[in-house]
């Protein structure tokens, strides 16, 4: 076996650098993550519509982003949208792409929320002349927010870890920076170990933070107001 | 280039994805198993190990993990190819999140089967393997589905270290034949093809083995 030890000078020289493309992960996912709910939201009230065609349409539509890999819709998005005259940067593509790739997985969340509240919610909002709208706002979405929080979360944190893929279209986050690293000095073993652990960190810290802020939500819905 | 030129390129792709699913499958199965049986029944510091690679790959990204083995593990003397680090790399991150699904399907297996081949006097093996893993198969299948599609999609993943796989044939034709939406639009519905074929397959197996359970009423 080749003696190849942990370089410790090397870890303190390049950590920095991986850290400031830390922000560019970060704000990918956040950015992202309010894309998708967005999207999410959008698909999963769709879903609801009274018109067929439409309901049926965007079940496929659905379903086919969630059974086609990130990375080529990524590819798909980067590629295609300038034949259109549409062309973004790689941080706005990525999150573009994140954002319609978890929302169509968030869409199903939303979804089975909103399912979830009793028929008597929604036959008292009828009773008392309330909009659709406002039966959304006022009735539906304040009790179904709670239940969805956990699932909601887990597609953030998924999608965190995905975005190392945007490094595909040369958007500079962590692992990007860790390859480039890596490549100039031949030692991949500190960056891309660094880039694993703070990921790691990350996960747990944000898995953390989704549990507290799923136990701040009253469970008996709340206003929106 | 003509569409049918594109197909027939992409196709060869697919054979290579086809070939990186098939065998980072067995392995995920296998880590499935061992481990989430590790972790519902072997001594304390075996669990801890399970928990550690259960949490590490669930917790860091495929990616991540893929570039990790294929361009580090050479420096601590394994060298390995593209081919290899891939099937361990999909294999190793399918597996972790399977784990739980072995563990979670056991568990949902009703106490009182449990507690009954106790009365009846079974050995532990005989308790695991022909009562309660029977009953849990059922249970596993669905979410081993969703794993399965999971990983199909993991698998475009390898295109980054450069196995010819239908990500990979398809990025190097849009570079060189700039025919970038026909290209990406074929291999967006090969991969959904892929996924639909999987879905339909893991439904009949699921009716299959649902058979004779005595769950869910009486078959319509």
């Amino acid at each position: 076996m080749i003696g190849f030890e942990w370089d410790w000078a090397f870890t303190w020289e390049v950590l920095p650098m991986i850290l400031s493309a830390a922000k560019v992960t970060l704000l990918a996912t956040l950015l992202g993550s309010i894309f998708a709910i967005f999207m999410g939201l959008v698909f999963a009230l769709l879903r609801r519509s009274k018109n067929r065609p439409l309901r049926i349409g965007v079940y496929w539509i659905v379903e086919f982003i969630r059974s086609t890999p990130l990375l080529v819709q990524i590819f798909f998005l980067y590629y295609v949208m300038p034949e259109f005259g549409i062309s973004l940067s790689p941080l706005a593509t990525g999150v573009f792409a994140l954002g319609l790739h978890y929302g169509a997985y968030l869409s199903e969340v939303f979804r089975s929320g909103i399912d979830g509240i009793e028929k008597g919610q929604w036959e008292a909002a009828r009773a008392l002349n309330l909009s659709l709208i406002d039966t959304y706002k006022d009735i539906v979405l304040p009790q179904a927010i709670r239940p969805m929080i956990p699932a909601t979360g887990n597609y953030i944190i998924a999608m965190f870890k995905e975005t190392p893929q945007l490094s595909a279209i040369t958007l500079l986050e962590m692992l990007q920076i860790a390859k480039i690293i890596g490549s100039e000095n031949f030692r991949y073993l500190e960056p891309f170990t660094l880039v694993g652990i703070l990921y790691l960190v990350f996960s747990i810290v944000a898995a953390y933070g989704i549990h507290q802020v799923e136990k701040r939500f009253p469970k008996e819905g709340f206003s929106l107001k | 280039m003509e569409l049918g030129e594109i197909v027939s390129v992409l196709l060869q792709g697919a054979m290579v994805t086809i070939k990186i699913v098939a065998m980072a499958l067995p392995l995920a199965a296998l880590m499935a198993f061992s481990f989430g049986l590790i972790r519902l029944y072997a001594p304390a510091p075996f669990k801890q190990i399970a928990i550690v690679y259960i949490e590490f790959f669930r917790g860091t990204s495929a990616l991540i993990q893929l570039y990790w083995i294929y361009f580090v593990l050479p420096f601590f003397g394994i060298s390995i190819d593209a081919m290899t680090a891939a099937v361990v790399a999909l294999g190793l991150n399918i597996g972790s999140y399977g784990t739980e699904v072995v563990r979670g399907a056991i568990q949902a297996v009703p106490k009182g089967q449990y507690e009954a081949s106790i009365a009846l006097n079974f050995t532990p093996s005989q308790r695991l393997w022909r009562i309660m893993m029977p009953q849990a198969l059922v249970n596993m299948i669905p979410p081993f589905g969703n794993l399965t599609i999971e990983l199909v999609k993991a698998t475009s993943l390898v295109s980054l270290i450069t196995i010819g796989d239908l990500t990979f044939r398809a990025k190097s034709l849009a570079d060189t034949t700039l025919q970038v939406g026909e290209i990406f639009g074929v291999v967006l519905l090969f991969y959904f093809v892929i996924a639909q074929c999987l879905v339909f397959f893991i439904r009949r197996l699921e009716k299959h083995l649902g058979k004779g359970l005595g769950r869910g009423g009486i078959d319509s």
